[in-house]
């Protein structure tokens, strides 16, 4: 064998064509998959798409029923906002608030998770009790305490999501590195007198990913349903933001005379958790191996 | 090329787990010595305390249930025992290093071949790339692996079994350490792919003087790698000596037994000796002699724990029938 040039990274080409191979195999769940890139599409490009500006105010509109003016394709609110636009700067505030909380909330409950799991001890012990305290509050009580103590505003918001979903991910990662940290390769790396750190960090997480991935994406729902049900309650952000929790409460008085005011945003909800939970479910049977094998 | 200069010494090393139901003694009391270059056999059976025997002398025996409690390792003459994390981890990988039993487990799913080589070849020096790379491949070529350039772009799950020990090996290897532990790392290989392991392990020591600590419950192993055996027992070493002297004058009827149940190929015969009953339970051993309930000399003098007698010179056992003074 004279092979004297280099061919990583002809093989990692090969190896990312490979897995592409899979994903495209494994039959993609295309709607739930549109449906998030219409979201993110708005989220990103609200300005731009949004026929109207969703705070502007035209008492003379109100209530305005859906497709009576091609104007107001969704029709109009109590002081005759646009609730199309709304839903679509609505898809903004969701996005940002729930993509936030979950990186928080995920890379707070990974570093504790695979803390409290490898050191094992008091450590363990712990964390896992406050985990378990976490976890035994109903999430939207806490996350309502949460924010009643800081109060309100898009940050804290965040904050009051990530605290109260950290304990999923820590628990799982845990969970994970307790098998992972016995296996031989962890001990090899110990042997050849690899710091701990790097133990953790370079054969235990990347091993973890894929678990994480998953919930990940299936608690995404949760979380906008968590953001929406602050909003609901008053407990999110400003009244009048267009955030689709508010849009609901803002209807729900009048639901039986004006109901195109909740059900719009209530089904935008439901058809974003529902599309998440589809691509979570689609996720977790591509990345376990076992499924895999049974494929 | 074994000398007489002594690299690592045990004595008097006790590693016991505290359990809910009792102290287990897996190491109870053991002593040696392994010279620069030579090739140390520690037989026995499973759960004899011969894994445990290496995890204490690389500190890192179970925690939090197992505790060395007593006795002192000198590496190069300074006690392993009184050396803090840091330290013990500088000791790790470039002084003592050790291979494992199953190589399908001993590597990373998620990396590379190269990725793993690298992690520990990059640990004493910052080097570039390029010469990380072209060291890597020298290690790689130096455990007979074909093609080493391609091989570092694989995934351990694309090699076979006796592969992957080659790389297990070339990683331990990599920071030169003077001391190899190899715990059974032929036990799940097949018969041909061992003996290819087993040369290769022996020409390794040949370039680099390390010496080999060999764990195994295979004599035929032992005689073909070692330079001198210890037999252990319920956490003792109960008899140790030169490979030569230990198959020609067995002096514990453990040993005895032992290779009297190794399978003879000359000898026509269809019944394969076996020892009666079963190990001691280490959290609970018998007063005196741990064998004396299954062996076959037993007498009186046998309730008593039998000292180290000398059969001849570099040659010991704990056994009361050695007793001279007699």
């Amino acid at each position: 064998m004279a092979a004297t040039t280099p061919n990583i990274f002809e093989a990692r080409t090969a190896d990312i064509w490979r897995l592409s191979g899979r994903l495209r195999r494994a039959r993609l769940p295309w709607i739930p998959i549109l449906v998030l890139l219409l979201i993110l599409f708005c989220a990103a490009f609200a300005e731009l798409i949004s026929p109207h500006d969703p705070l502007k105010i035209n008492v003379l509109d109100r209530h305005m029923p859906p497709g009576e003016s091609s104007d107001y394709l969704l029709g109009t609110d109590s002081l005759g906002r646009d609730i199309l636009s709304r839903l679509i700067y609505g898809a903004r505030t969701t996005v940002i608030i729930s993509f936030v909380s979950l990186i928080a909330g995920a890379a707070a409950g990974t570093v504790l998770g695979l803390v409290s799991g490898y050191f094992g001890g008091w450590v363990d012990a712990v964390i896992m009790r406050c985990v378990d305290a976490a976890l035994g509050f109903p999430t939207v009580l806490l996350a309502m305490i949460i924010v009643v103590f800081l109060g309100t505003g898009t940050i804290n918001i965040i904050l009051a999501v990530a605290l109260t979903f950290w304990a999923r991910f820590a628990r799982m990662a845990r969970g994970d590195v307790l098998a992972i940290k016995t296996q031989d390769f962890v001990t090899l790396a110990r042997i050849t007198g690899v710091s701990t750190p790097v133990v953790i960090w370079r054969h235990i997480f990347p091993n973890v990913v894929n678990t994480l991935t998953v919930i990940s994406s299936l608690m995404v729902g949760q979380i906008i349903l968590l953001e929406a049900a602050l909003s609901f309650l008053g407990l999110g952000l400003a009244p009048g933001s267009p955030a689709w929790g508010i849009m609901v409460a803002e209807g729900r008085d009048i639901l039986l005379d004006v109901w195109w005011l909740s059900v719009f945003p209530g089904l935008a909800i439901t058809i974003v958790v529902l599309a998440f939970n589809f691509f979570g479910d689609w996720l977790r049977d591509t990345l376990d191996p076992r499924m895999r094998q049974a494929q | 090329m074994a000398s007489n200069e002594t690299i690592l010494r045990v004595e008097d090393l006790q590693t016991h787990f505290f359990t809910r139901s009792g102290v287990v003694k897996a190491v109870d009391g053991i002593s040696f010595d392994l010279h620069r270059g030579e090739t140390l056999g520690i037989v026995g059976e499973s759960g004899s305390g011969k894994s445990m025997t290496a995890w204490s002398i690389l500190g890192l025996v179970p925690q939090p249930a197992g505790r060395i409690v007593g006795g002192k390792i000198l590496y190069q003459g300074e006690n392993l025992l009184e050396k803090n994390t840091a330290e013990m981890r500088e000791i790790r990988g470039k002084g003592i290093c050790m291979v494992m039993q199953d190589p399908s487990t001993s590597l990373n799913p998620v990396f590379t071949i190269g990725n793993q080589v690298y992690e520990t070849l990059r640990m004493d020096t910052r080097q570039s790339r390029a010469s990380l790379r072209q060291r890597a491949v020298e290690l790689l070529s130096s455990v007979r692996i074909p093609a080493p350039e391609r091989r570092l772009a694989s995934f351990p799950h694309q090699m076979s079994g006796g592969m992957r020990q080659r790389v297990v090996g070339a990683i331990a290897m990599s920071r030169g350490p003077n001391v190899l532990i190899a715990d059974e790392p032929t036990t799940s290989l097949d018969a041909t792919i061992q003996l290819q392991y087993l040369t290769l392990l022996k020409e390794i020591q040949a370039q680099t003087g390390a010496a080999i600590i060999f764990i195994t419950h295979d004599f035929g192993i032992v005689a073909r790698m070692c330079d001198r055996v210890a037999v252990m027992y319920a956490g003792k070493i109960i008899e140790q000596a030169d490979v030569l002297h230990l198959f020609d004058n067995p002096s514990h009827p453990y040993t005895e037994a032992l290779l009297r149940s190794v399978p003879d190929l000359d000898d026509q015969t269809d019944h394969l000796p076996s020892i009666e009953g079963q190990p001691p339970a280490l959290d609970n051993l018998p007063a005196g002699c741990s064998f004396a309930p299954r062996c076959p000399h037993v007498f009186a003098k046998c309730g008593e724990f039998p000292p180290e007698f000398e059969i001849e010179p570099g040659h010991l056992a704990r056994c009361w029938m050695r007793d001279g003074s007699n």
